[in-house]
């Protein structure tokens, strides 16, 4: 067991895969000798070598495409793009091909293949690298969507997506990289020593995908959410004195409805968080989900707490950010009604 | 407005040399004689190989001899396969055509014209390479002996469809026969047979994949990363493009033929671009060998265009005769690939008119057999398989979606 911040905890889980499986393979811009824009595969070529962990041409359509070959062959590749807003030039990669060739080959083919994408915002990072574009592939049959919110879950999901024979997106909270955050920007950056999830074990382990983490459990109003906004909704409960229950999704295809619905009959309140733009948003689809499933247990209609409808905004990145006080006056509007 | 010194600019789109109407010309087409153009040994070094890509690789002339230094080692026996497996192609395709007009099946398309580059790969490649084809590819399968009735229980959709139902008709898979799964989006698979070979390369294999696609999705952008990353990390693939002057009713032109031959793509990726006649199986044959033999002996990728003629509408949704001259294949000047090995054949003495009608007949009597046996399961409308192959094979195991979905439905 040793301490580390997400990313030390994505690159050993990148390390334990590579070591015990050569099928194994991590490729994408930058991701060999530099080690990852983010240092995310940090050391990974120098240990196991040039063909194992390497650079790629700046083309995301054709590192995708060339991983559903690899995986056709019988590979597994973990491909990596850049920044989840650069994702969309393999989008036709993901949808008609990734996604669908188990299907229409009737298992002939298939393509196991996870693609780890660093997403959100929360870093400056204006609108080409702050997106949250999870509600996008949810919406792919035959897709897999992964949103880890700390290290022990990044290395155990990350290993579990690598293992699961469908292919997965796996999207990386980069605000969370070197430490946890509230949403409380002003503060001073916190860095994971001491967070519980923080101790990550080595070797082999983990995170099943599907199965929600009840972070905080509640009596009054159910939370979702995932990734950076697990850590909002903490800040925001606590600012809120409301004992509400909070749910952090994991992944969110598949997902864990028996978890949420059980949750939302025991409160009869939901509030969904999520960075990304509300409209059309993954919230839209939780809310109809819960409320075909637990209509006659509400108390209070279904909050939503998202990104405004524009665009991802540099300079008004804290106006535009979800934080812990929208949640808040959504928790007190929820209980109010 | 300030006058100008340079004259005022115009937009340039190109148009066919004919439409409807128009006598067709196919003289904008360079050719070579056959066996003019030379064979490098296969560890050239590309910059001694640029001309390549504007020359055209013939070995049949036009009274049937096989001339050059591209003549293939083939015995006639092999030839013999490689016409009968193109004839059965063409004789197959024209009666599914047929049953689709007939209301079988709800579409279809056809390679008539374009069989020697399908049934010749096939057989210049080993059984365990891969290929990953466009859809007028059906010859590839039909040269490895693929059961012709699961190609019709296929178009059918019907109860024994291989692939469940889940499919358009004619977008077979058959990995067994190196085949890999098609799609109605073209092009998409194009870095998929990268991938493959880049794989087979890191696994220390034997093996080498062969990528199709068609001149007019030379435009997309899959082409383009599919040939930088083939050139990239040296893949042991053969990248070909079919170029039969036709992507549904839009010539050559619009996917830039005017500008340059698609083999000379290959330039500018510092990879070796050929142009080869591919109406001519002798030449399909030797320029398929050639550049698998560089693959497999790690010398890296080869970009192939195959210059030949769609002489069929593109599927059974367009009528040919609305954008093109009626009489069009009639003048092109590589003729008809099945004719061509014929015709050489005969030439060589091992064949005959008799002999040819004969196997026609045979053929003919052999898939109208094999579409009655497909018609005895169904066609489209009154077979198909069980409805919970819809629910099957959109992950590895179905997630509670799918079972509740399927309970919704009814079963």
């Amino acid at each position: 067991m040793a301490t580390m911040n997400m990313l030390q905890a994505i690159n050993n889980a990148l390390d334990v895969k590579l070591a015990e499986d050569p099928d194994v393979l991590v490729f994408g811009e930058d991701v060999g000798y530099f080690g990852g824009v983010f240092n995310a595969t940090k050391g990974l070529q120098e240990k196991h070598g040039l063909t194992r962990c390497f650079d790629t041409p700046i083309s995301e359509g054709g590192i995708i495409a060339t991983a559903i070959g690899m995986g056709a062959y019988g590979l597994r590749p973990v491909p990596e793009i850049q920044f989840a807003d650069y994702i969309l030039p393999a989008f036709d990669q993901l949808v008609s091909e990734a996604a669908r060739l188990r299907y229409r080959s009737n298992g002939e083919f298939w393509a196991p293949l996870t693609v780890r994408s660093p997403y959100g915002g929360g870093i400056f990072g204006g609108q080409t690298h702050s997106q949250s574009p999870e509600a996008i592939f949810a919406h792919i049959t035959g897709l897999k969507t992964v949103i880890p919110s700390n290290p022990y879950d990044a290395k155990g999901l990350l290993i579990a997506a690598i293992e699961d024979d469908d292919p997965v997106i796996f999207l990386e909270p980069k605000r969370l990289y070197n430490g946890p955050f509230d949403g409380r920007h002003e503060e001073v950056v916190k860095t994971w020593a001491g967070h519980p999830n923080a101790d990550v074990p080595a070797g082999n382990y983990t995170v099943p995908l599907g199965k929600a983490a009840i972070v905080r459990p509640g009596a009054d109003v159910t939370v979702i959410a995932y990734g950076t906004m697990v850590h909002v909704a903490q800040a925001g409960i606590d600012d809120s004195g409301v004992d509400a229950e909070l749910i952090d999704l994991r992944s969110i295809v598949p997902l864990d409805i028996d978890t949420i619905v059980a949750s939302v009959r025991k409160t009869g309140r939901c509030v969904i968080l999520h960075e990304a733009s509300r409209f059309g948003g993954f919230g839209g689809e939780l809310s109809a989900l819960i409320q075909e499933r637990c209509f006659y247990h509400l108390k209070s209609k279904i909050e939503r707490v998202a990104g405004w409808d524009t665009a991802y905004p540099h300079a008004f990145e804290w106006d535009y950010f979800p934080g812990p006080a929208r949640l808040s006056e959504a928790l007190k509007r929820s209980m109010e009604a | 407005m300030a006058k100008k010194k340079t004259p005022k600019l115009h937009l340039h789109i190109p148009v066919p040399a004919a439409r409807p109407g128009d006598t067709p010309t196919f003289d904008h087409i360079p050719l070579s004689p056959a066996g003019q153009v030379l064979r490098p040994k296969i560890d050239t070094q590309e910059e001694q190989l640029r001309n390549f890509p504007y020359e055209l690789i013939r070995v049949l002339d036009d009274a049937g001899q096989a001339v050059g230094p591209w003549v293939p080692k083939v015995s006639a026996d092999f030839l013999r396969a490689g016409l009968r497996s193109m004839l059965k192609t063409r004789v197959f395709e024209n009666r599914m055509f047929a049953a689709h007009r007939q209301g079988k099946t709800s579409f279809f398309i056809k390679s008539t014209g374009e069989e020697a580059i399908s049934v010749a790969q096939s057989m210049a490649l080993e059984s365990d390479d891969m290929c990953f084809p466009t859809y007028r590819f059906s010859g590839w399968l039909i040269a490895r002996d693929y059961p012709v009735i699961d190609m019709i229980n296929q178009i059918f959709s019907n109860e024994k469809d291989p692939l469940k139902g889940r499919q358009l008709p004619t977008l077979y898979s058959a990995r067994d026969y190196g085949f890999y799964s098609l799609s109605g989006n073209v092009g998409s698979r194009f870095g998929h047979a990268v991938g493959w070979a880049m794989a087979s390369a890191y696994k220390n294999d034997h093996r080498i994949a062969l990528g199709l696609i068609g001149e007019g999705t030379t435009a997309e952008g899959d082409f383009h990363e599919a040939l930088t990353f083939a050139s990239v990390y040296k893949a042991p693939v053969i990248l070909a493009v079919t170029n039969n002057q036709w992507a549904i009713s839009s010539f050559s032109g619009i996917a830039g033929a005017e500008q340059a031959t698609f083999a000379a793509k290959a330039l500018a990726y510092g990879i070796p671009g050929l142009r080869v006649d591919g109406n001519d199986f002798l030449a399909i044959t030797a320029a398929t060998r050639w550049a698998a033999e560089r693959a497999r002996n790690n010398l890296g990728p080869t970009l192939i265009e195959f210059v030949t003629y769609r002489a069929s509408g593109h599927s059974t949704s367009d009528d040919p005769t609305k954008y093109r001259p009626a009489d069009e294949a009639q003048h092109w000047p590589l003729g008809d690939p099945i004719e061509r090995l014929k015709t050489h054949l005969i030439f060589q003495n091992e064949w005959s008119e008799e002999q040819h009608t004969k196997m026609e007949e045979e053929l003919s009597a052999s898939i109208r057999a094999t579409q009655k046996e497909g018609e005895a399961v169904g066609t489209l409308g009154n077979s198909k398989p069980s409805v919970s192959e819809m629910f099957e094979g959109v992950f590895k195991e179905p997630d509670w979606r799918v079972i509740e979905q399927r309970r919704e439905f009814g079963i």
